[in-house]
């Protein structure tokens, strides 16, 4: 598998950490409950077909990039930096 | 149909023309008191129970494809009971005691190999730990043996016990541990399910729940509606996608694991060799071939096949730990999905939607614990209380906080 790095283009799969789900991305507020922070940390959609994960450049340019790709296929359908995207 | 020595030898006789189907294909019938979703290991030795243990005749078992098809068609066929942590060690010890007498159950021979496995430890810290471990497992009741460098070499000479990275420092043994035939589980529970009357329903896959005032009345199938009293999911590696049609989230995620398969060689293992610092694990099937594996590919999957990184990852630990098999060749490797949780250990419980319960969660690890898991996923659904060493394994434990885990990662199901 390779994944296109925004900054470094198509590169390995082995140049990247994986941090899982995008959800990260939508951290609860601090104040939000128990009940919001028990389901942001534990709780996934873990689709079969097109998701969104977190993946860090770490044999990179350390760039943390959000890949939508098929769990199904293994295909690759692009990739954002994680900085700015939602 | 009952198996005999005297039977084999009597079909020898006559031409084996006396040997009958191992189950029924029924057509499902319009309700049942208890449905389970899943005709893999897990969800067969569930139905075994039922009927054998908790006295339940309307059982009938969906399974999407064919029969033990999923992950106990294709494993690397390890039993053991060596784990740490309290909510875990007296399940599997329980499941090793009926590994120990699932033939005579059965009657079956589901070639069972009490060969022993053996983990290789490299340093100080890693002895201390594998004591700990150790008298964790005497305390459960299961067998342990602390083993030093000199102990490991008289049972495998061969090993690289000079590696400059992981020298071979001693391991942590337990005897009574080793393999079963995958397949052979699945079909002796199969048959002993069938002949008890539960109905095996295969090609036929659950598109929905009929969910009515928060309880389940049945499952909607690609045969049809089928009404049930109570329906149990262990759909393994498709457990978040049969949930989402309850409207369920889980505390899971899918991921892939690799398994790999050599050449037929003559004898040079006769028991079960982990190499955890390295990410190998190893045995030898009664055929011949080496049967091996490592960690998972790390990232979400539903594909059934992994990718390059960690094909030569395990293929390197193999190497690093036994240079001897760098001339077999690779006869296969195939991919499986598995249903990660966020502490690394599994699920037995109720959930939300009455009616509706949840066996999930079982990692790279599930084949060890099936003789288990249907007998205590089985308590759960006849009586409504979980069996007495499967109490931790509840839904509700993480946002609660009494994960059980293992590895001591926290919720990153690709690290457990």
């Amino acid at each position: 598998m390779r994944l296109p790095c925004p900054i470094c283009g198509e590169r390995d799969r082995r140049e990247f950490y994986y941090r899982g789900a995008a959800l990260a991305l939508h951290r609860p507020d601090p104040d939000a409950g128990d009940e919001a922070w028990a389901d942001y940390v534990h709780l996934r959609d873990n689709p079969a077909g097109v998701t969104r994960d977190l993946w860090y450049h770490e044999g990179g340019c350390s760039a943390w990039i959000v890949v939508t790709r098929n769990t199904v296929t293994h295909e690759v359908l692009g990739a954002e930096l994680a900085e700015g995207a939602r | 149909m009952t198996f005999s020595g005297f039977r084999v030898i009597r079909e020898a006789l006559t031409g084996h023309k006396g040997w009958t189907p191992l189950w029924r294909d029924p057509d499902p019938q319009p309700s049942y008191d208890i449905v389970i979703v899943g005709g893999g290991g897990h969800g067969l030795a569930t139905a075994y129970h039922l009927a054998a243990v908790f006295g339940q005749a309307r059982v009938a078992v969906l399974e999407k494809g064919y029969l033990g098809s999923g992950n106990i068609g294709r494993n690397t066929t390890i039993i053991r009971s060596n784990y740490l942590l309290p909510g875990n060690q007296p399940f599997y010890e329980f499941s090793m005691k009926l590994w120990e007498r699932m033939e005579q159950d059965l009657n079956f021979n589901a070639m069972v190999s009490q060969r022993g496995i053996l983990n290789l430890l490299h340093t100080d810290a890693q002895r201390d730990a594998y004591r700990r471990r150790g008298n964790a497992m005497l305390l459960s009741g299961a067998d342990a043996e602390l083993l030093d460098q000199a102990g490991v070499r008289r049972m495998y000479p061969w090993l690289n016990f000079d590696n400059a990275r992981f020298p071979i420092k001693g391991g942590l043994l337990q005897r009574r541990a080793g393999t079963a035939r995958h397949d052979g589980v699945a079909w002796g529970y199969a048959r002993a399910a069938d002949q008890r009357g539960v109905d095996i329903i295969q090609n036929c896959e659950v598109t929905g729940f009929r969910i009515e005032g928060g309880r389940v009345l049945g499952v909607e199938t690609t045969r049809g509606y089928i009404g049930a009293g109570k329906v149990g999911v262990a759909a393994a590696g498709s457990s978040s996608r049969v949930m989402a049609l309850a409207g369920l989230r889980l505390p899971i995620e899918s991921h892939v694991l690799q398994a790999f398969v050599s050449e037929g060689l003559k004898p040079v293992i006769d028991g079960v060799i982990t190499f955890g610092a390295g990410h190998f694990y190893v045995s030898q099937s009664d055929k011949g071939g080496l049967v091996f594996g490592g960690d998972i590919d790390g990232y979400n999957s539903y594909a059934q096949r992994g990718n390059l990184p960690v094909f030569e990852d395990v293929l390197e630990g193999g190497m690093a730990l036994m240079p001897r098999i760098g001339r077999a060749r690779l006869l296969r490797a195939w991919g499986g999905v598995m249903d990660m949780s966020m502490d690394g250990s599994p699920i037995i419980d109720r959930t939300p939607v009455e009616g509706l319960y949840l066996n999930a969660g079982w990692c790279y690890g599930g084949f060890k614990a099936t003789p288990a898991s249907g007998y205590a996923f089985a308590h759960l659904l006849a009586t409504d209380t979980p069996h007495e060493t499967a109490t931790a394994y509840r839904l509700d434990r993480f946002a609660r906080g009494h994960v059980i885990d293992e590895k001591g990662v926290g919720a990153t199901p690709n690290l457990h």
